[in-house]
C-alpha cells in the first residue's frame, strides 16, 4: 500500500476534493488545510492526463480511486482483527488491559501511517455516518446481551445511578469548567457556559463495560456487575439526549438569553425524549417478536427480522427526535426473550454472532478514526483546560458515585459496600462515545472545537490506559483472599464441594424479586404475552436433532475412549481396596493437588460472563454435558443391576414399564439413529438423552433379560409417524419412585428451565449455554407428565 | 394446602402482615410451629413459601424428588442429586414446608449477635458452624455411619472431577484426602476429624446465602 501511495499521490488530491465536497461541515475543517494547497495541482494533472486519450490499450491498469474508501476501511478492520488475534494469543494480556487499549493503539498506528505518508484523504467520520451506521450496532449489542432478570431486579438502583449520575457528572463538569474558563489567565474567556455544559455532557459518557473483562475472575457480585452494565447501557442514551438538547439550545440562544421557560421546556423534553424512545422500542420489540412467530418455514430471514426491526425502531425514534438509542435498547431487551424461543438454533447463533461482529466493527472504526485524529496537526493544547478536565472528571465521578450510592443504599436490601463503590468509581473509563460526540461538534457553534477534541482525547487515553490497566490489580487487591498459602487437598476438595453446594442451594431457593410488580408482570407475561408471541407447537426439529446429535456423538466418543466403561462406575461395594493406605511422597502430593485443581468442575457462574468483544467460550457447556451424561449413565447402571440407587431407595423395577425403542433389534439401531435425526415433527416432550441411552446400550451390548428398556425422552409421536410407533407408554408407574421416571425426567429440568422462569419467578440465567439451548424449548412442559399419562391410549406397539 | 404430615404443620397466621395473609390455592391450616421462626427470618419465610408453592407444581402440599429435579440448574450441578437427596432424610419420599425450610435454614448467614446471645440451654441454631459442617458432612456420608470412608470420598471425587482424570489418579487423590484428615487411623474420616480439617476455613461465609438473611 505504501508503494501505491507514492505512485498515485496526485489522484488523491483530486479525490480529496471529492471527499471534501461529500462530507458535511464537521469533517470539512479537517480537510480544509489540505484543500487549499492542492487545488491547482489537479487541474494541471487532469490536463496532462487527458492529453493522452486512447492512443493505446493498456494491458494493465491501476485504478485505486474506485476502491479507495472500501479498500482502506477493509484494511483497517483487518488490521484491527489481526491485532486482536495477537492480543488473545498471549494469554495474560486480556487480563492485564482492556481490549479498548488495543483498539486505540491500532487506531493510533493507522493514524500514524496515514499521517506519515501524507495521505490526506482518509475516509472521515461525519455526523450522519456515526449516528446512522456506527452507533446503532454498538447500542444494540449492549441491549441484547444484557441479562434481563438482574437488570429488572435492580432497575431502581440502576436508573437512579445512571440517570442522575450522568446528569450530575455532565452539569458538574460543565459548571466547574465554566468557572475555570472565567479565570482570565488561562485564555479561555471565549468559551461560554453552554459550550462548557455541552462539553461536560459529552465527556461524561462512560464505557465501563470495556473494563469488565479485566476483572472477570475476581468474583464480582452480581449486583455490582449489573450496575456497571446498566450504567453503560443507559449512559450512551442519556448523554446523547443531553448533547442534542444542548446543541439545540446553543443554536437557538446564541445570544445567551435563555429564559427559565426554556430550561423547564428543556427538562420536560429530556423526559419525553427518553420515555418516548423507550416506548417506541417496546412497541417494535413486540412487533418483531410477533413476526418471528411465523417464520418457521423460512428461518433464514429470522436474523434479518431481528436486525431490521431494531434498526427501524432506532430510525423511527430518531425521526421524531426521540432518543433512538433508548429505543433500540428497549427493543432489544423486549424482543430478546420471545425471539430466542421462536427462532431456530442456527438463527439464534447467527444473531448473536452477527451482533457481536457488527458492534465490534463499529467500535473498531471509531477507534481508528480516533487514532487518525490523534496523530495530526489539528490539536489545540491548552494546559489548563485539559488538566482541569481530567481532574474534574475524576472528582465529579467520585462525588456522584459516593453521594448517589449513599442515598440508594438506604433503600436497598443489599447495600453496596465501599469496595463496590470504589470499583464503580474506578471503572469510569471513557470510550468511543465521547470521542464521537466531540468530533462531531459543529465548528460553527464551537470555534474552539479543536481544544475540546484534544481534551477529550487526553481524557480517553488517560482513562483507558491508566485506569484500564490498573483496575485489574485494584480489584484483585480489594478482593484479596485471606489465606494465600496453599491449601491442603482436603480443603480444596471441601471448598469446591461447598461452592457447588451453595450454588445448588441457591438454585433451590430460586431468585427472589423484591417487587410485586415484577411478579405481576410475570403472570401477565405468562398468561397473555407468551400466547401471542411464541409459536405454538415448536417444531424443534433442528434443536432436537442438534441436541441429540451432540449428545450421541459425545456419548459415543466417551464410550469409545473407555471413559464411560462400566468399570469406571462400578457399583459400591465392589471396589473396596483391602490394602492399607499408601504413603505418598511430597511430589506425589503436589501432582495430586495439581490434578485436582485443574480438573475439578467449575462452579456455575452466577454472573453472566460478558465480554464486549467476544462470545464466551463453551467450556461450561462441555462440563455440563459431562455431568449430565455421567448422571444418566450412573442411574442406568444402577438400575440395570437392580441395585438400590446410591441413596438407598429400592429401585422399583417390577411395576414399571419403560418407554423404549424397539429394543434388542440390531437393525433398528441404525434406523433409530436416522429416525432421530429426521425427527421433523413436533413434540412436546424433551427428547434426546434417550437416544444416548440406546446408543450406549447397544454399544455396551447389553442383553438383559429384565426390563432394561430405554426411555425415549423424545416421544416422536402422537401416533403420527411410523417410526415413532416403537414406543411403549408407561402406564403403571408410580410417580415418585421409579428410576424410570427419574431418568425420564432427569433431562426434563433442562427443558423446564423456561417453565420455571414463568412459574416460580426464578430464572437460571448465567448458565451454560447448554441450558440456553434447552431453555428455548416451549414453555408448556409442565404438563408433559400429564400428557404422558393421558396419552396411554395412543400407545402403539411395534 | 399443606398436607398434614408426621411433623407439626406450618403456622403462618401468627406472623404479622403479609405473611399472615398469604394467599394460596386453598384454605390455610393454621397451627403452631414455633420451631421454624428462629431458623429463618420472617421475610425469608414468606419468600420460601412462595418458592415452595412454585416448585410444587401439582399443588400437592409437599415436594417430591421430581419437583426438585425440575430445577434446571441442579441437573448440571455435580452434586445436584445429593443436594436433592438431603431434603429427604430417612428415606421419606416427600418433604413438606417445614422440612424444606429446615434444610435451607442451614444456609442462613450467621449474624454476630447470634453467637453472643447464645443461650446454652436452647438447641443450637441450624445455621451454626457445627450444623453447617454437619450438613456438608452428610453429603459425603451416604450410608450415615458417621464416617466418610475412602470409598465414599472416591465417589464424591468422581462426581466433582472431569472425565479426563483416570480412575487410578482418583483413587490416589481419595487415598491422600482420607489420609490427611484421618487421625485415629481407622481409614475413614469421622465428623470430628472432618471439622478439624476445616478449622481454618471460613465455613460460615462459604455456606451462607444472602437471600436467606
Amino acid at each position: 500500500m505504501a508503494l501505491q501511495m507514492l505512485v498515485t499521490f496526485s489522484p488523491w488530491n483530486c479525490l480529496l476534493l471529492l471527499v471534501a465536497l461529500e462530507c458535511s461541515e464537521a469533517s470539512s475543517d479537517l480537510n480544509e488545510s489540505a484543500n487549499s494547497t492542492a487545488q491547482y495541482a489537479p487541474n494541471a494533472w487532469f490536463a496532462a492526463a487527458s492529453s493522452e486519450p486512447d492512443e493505446r490499450i493498456s494491458v494493465f491498469e491501476l485504478d485505486y480511486d474506485y476502491v479507495q474508501i472500501p479498500y482502506e476501511v477493509t484494511l483497517w478492520i483487518l488490521l484491527a482483527s489481526l491485532a486482536k488475534i495477537g492480543f488473545h494469543l498471549y494469554r495474560r494480556l486480556p487480563g492485564l488491559m482492556p481490549e479498548s487499549c488495543l483498539l486505540i493503539l491500532v487506531g493510533a498506528l493507522v493514524g500514524g501511517i496515514i499521517f506519515g505518508t501524507d495521505h490526506k484523504s482518509p475516509p472521515v467520520m461525519d455526523s450522519s455516518i456515526y449516528f446512522l451506521y456506527l452507533l446503532p450496532p454498538i447500542v444494540l449489542e449492549g441491549g441484547y446481551f444484557m441479562p434481563t432478570r438482574p437488570f429488572f431486579e435492580n432497575i431502581g438502583s440502576i436508573l437512579w445511578w445512571a440517570v442522575l449520575g450522568a446528569l450530575i457528572n455532565a452539569l458538574g463538569i460543565g459548571l466547574s469548567l465554566y468557572f475555570i474558563c472565567q479565570v482570565k489567565a488561562f485564555g479561555l474567556g471565549d468559551v461560554n457556559l453552554l459550550q462548557n455544559l455541552l462539553f461536560g455532557s459529552l465527556i461524561s459518557a462512560v464505557d465501563p463495560v470495556a473494563v469488565l473483562a479485566v476483572f472477570e475472575e475476581a468474583r464480582v457480585n452480581e449486583q455490582l456487575y449489573m450496575m456497571i452494565f446498566g450504567e453503560a447501557l443507559l449512559n450512551d442514551g442519556i448523554t446523547v439526549v443531553l448533547y442534542n438538547m444542548l446543541i439545540a439550545f446553543t443554536k437557538m440562544h446564541k445570544f445567551e438569553d435563555i429564559e427559565p421557560v426554556d430550561i423547564l421546556a428543556g427538562c420536560a423534553r429530556f423526559v419525553i425524549v427518553g420515555l418516548g424512545g423507550v416506548l417506541f422500542g417496546i412497541v417494535f420489540g413486540f412487533i418483531s417478536a410477533f413476526i418471528t412467530r411465523f417464520t418457521q418455514n423460512i428461518s433464514a430471514i429470522e436474523p434479518l427480522i431481528v436486525f431490521m426491526f431494531s434498526y427501524l425502531s432506532y430510525l423511527a425514534a430518531e425521526t421524531l427526535y426521540l432518543s433512538g438509542i433508548l429505543a433500540i435498547t428497549a427493543c432489544a431487551v423486549t424482543m430478546k426473550k420471545y425471539v430466542e424461543e421462536n427462532v431456530s438454533q442456527t438463527s439464534y447463533t447467527t444473531i448473536k454472532y452477527f451482533m457481536k461482529m457488527l458492534s465490534s466493527v463499529s467500535e473498531t472504526l471509531i477507534f481508528i478514526f480516533m487514532g487518525v485524529s490523534t496523530v495530526g496537526k489539528n490539536h489545540e493544547w491548552n494546559w489548563a483546560f485539559i488538566c482541569f478536565t481530567l481532574a474534574f472528571c475524576q472528582i465529579w465521578r467520585a462525588i456522584s458515585v459516593f453521594a448517589l450510592f449513599y442515598i440508594s443504599n438506604q433503600f436497598r436490601t443489599f447495600p453496596f459496600s465501599i469496595k463496590d463503590q470504589c470499583i464503580i468509581f474506578y471503572s469510569g473509563v471513557r470510550g468511543a462515545g465521547s470521542f464521537s460526540l466531540a468530533f462531531l461538534l459543529p465548528l460553527s457553534l464551537f470555534p474552539r472545537k479543536k481544544m475540546f477534541v484534544t481534551a477529550t482525547l487526553v481524557v480517553i487515553y488517560f482513562t483507558v490506559f491508566i485506569q484500564g490497566i490498573t483496575i485489574g490489580p485494584l480489584v484483585r487487591y480489594l478482593d484479596v483472599k485471606k489465606t494465600n498459602k496453599k491449601e491442603s487437598i482436603n480443603e480444596e476438595l471441601h471448598i469446591r464441594l461447598m461452592d457447588h453446594l451453595k450454588a445448588g442451594i441457591e438454585d433451590v431457593c430460586g431468585h427472589w424479586s423484591h417487587y410485586q410488580v415484577r411478579d405481576k408482570f410475570k403472570k401477565f407475561d405468562h398468561r397473555y404475552l407468551r400466547k401471542i408471541l411464541i409459536r405454538k407447537n415448536l417444531p424443534k426439529s433442528s434443536i432436537v436433532s442438534l441436541y441429540k446429535k451432540l449428545e450421541m456423538k459425545q456419548a459415543i466418543e466417551m464410550v469409545e475412549t473407555g471413559i464411560l466403561s462400566s468399570t469406571a462406575f462400578s457399583i459400591p461395594h465392589q471396589a473396596q481396596r483391602i490394602q492399607g493406605i499408601k504413603r505418598l511422597s511430597p511430589e506425589d502430593v503436589e501432582s495430586i493437588r495439581d490434578i485436582l485443581t485443574s480438573n475439578m468442575y467449575q462452579v456455575r457462574q452466577r454472573t453472566l460472563s460478558y465480554n464486549k468483544y467476544n462470545l464466551k467460550p463453551q467450556t461450561s457447556e462441555k462440563q455440563a454435558k459431562e455431568i449430565l451424561i455421567r448422571r444418566q449413565n450412573t442411574l442406568r447402571q444402577s438400575m440395570r443391576k437392580g441395585h438400590s440407587l446410591p441413596w438407598g431407595k429400592p429401585a422399583g423395577t417390577k411395576n414399571v414399564r419403560y418407554l423404549s425403542f424397539p429394543y434388542g433389534n440390531p437393525q433398528s439401531a441404525g434406523r433409530d439413529t436416522r429416525a432421530a435425526e429426521f425427527s421433523d415433527d413436533d413434540s412436546s416432550d424433551p427428547g434426546s438423552p434417550s437416544i444416548m441411552f440406546s446408543a450406549l446400550s447397544r454399544i455396551g451390548s447389553l442383553q438383559k433379560q429384565e426390563a432394561q428398556e430405554i426411555i425415549p425422552m423424545k416421544s416422536l409421536h402422537r401416533g403420527r409417524k411410523a417410526f415413532s410407533s416403537g414406543y411403549q407408554r408407561n402406564t403403571s408407574q408410580e410417580e415418585y419412585l421409579g428410576g424410570v421416571r427419574r431418568v425420564a425426567l432427569r433431562p426434563k429440568p433442562l427443558f423446564h428451565a423456561v417453565d420455571e422462569e414463568g412459574e416460580s419467578g426464578g430464572e437460571s440465567e448465567g448458565k451454560a449455554s447448554l441450558v440456553e439451548v434447552q431453555s428455548r424449548w416451549t414453555a408448556d412442559r409442565g404438563h408433559s407428565r400429564d400428557h404422558n399419562r393421558s396419552h396411554s391410549p395412543l400407545l402403539q406397539k411395534k | 394446602m399443606i398436607a398434614p404430615s408426621s411433623q407439626p404443620p406450618l403456622s403462618l397466621a401468627h406472623l404479622p402482615g403479609r405473611l399472615g395473609r398469604v394467599s394460596g390455592a386453598g384454605p390455610r391450616r393454621v397451627t403452631h410451629h414455633p420451631f421454624l421462626l428462629p431458623a429463618v427470618s420472617q421475610a425469608s419465610l414468606l419468600r420460601l413459601h412462595h418458592r415452595f408453592r412454585a416448585l410444587d407444581r401439582n399443588k400437592k402440599g409437599y415436594l417430591s424428588r421430581m419437583d426438585l429435579q425440575q430445577i434446571g440448574a441442579l441437573a448440571v450441578n455435580p452434586l445436584g442429586d445429593r443436594i436433592i437427596e438431603s431434603f429427604f432424610p430417612d428415606g421419606s419420599q416427600q418433604v413438606d414446608f417445614p422440612g424444606f425450610v429446615r434444610v435451607l435454614a442451614h444456609f442462613r448467614p450467621v449474624e454476630d449477635e447470634d453467637t453472643e446471645t447464645q443461650d446454652p440451654k436452647k438447641p443450637e441454631p441450624l445455621n451454626s458452624r457445627r450444623n453447617k459442617l454437619h450438613y456438608a458432612f452428610q453429603l459425603y456420608d451416604l450410608d450415615r455411619d458417621g464416617k466418610i470412608s475412602r470409598h465414599e470420598m472416591l465417589q464424591v471425587l468422581r462426581l466433582m472431577v472431569g472425565v479426563q482424570v483416570t480412575e487410578e489418579q482418583l483413587e490416589n487423590i481419595a487415598d491422600r484426602t482420607v489420609q490427611e484428615a484421618d487421625e485415629d487411623g481407622d481409614g475413614a474420616v469421622s465428623f470430628v476429624e472432618f471439622t478439624k480439617s476445616l478449622e481454618k476455613m471460613d465455613v460460615e461465609q462459604k455456606m451462607s446465602i444472602r437471600i436467606l438473611k
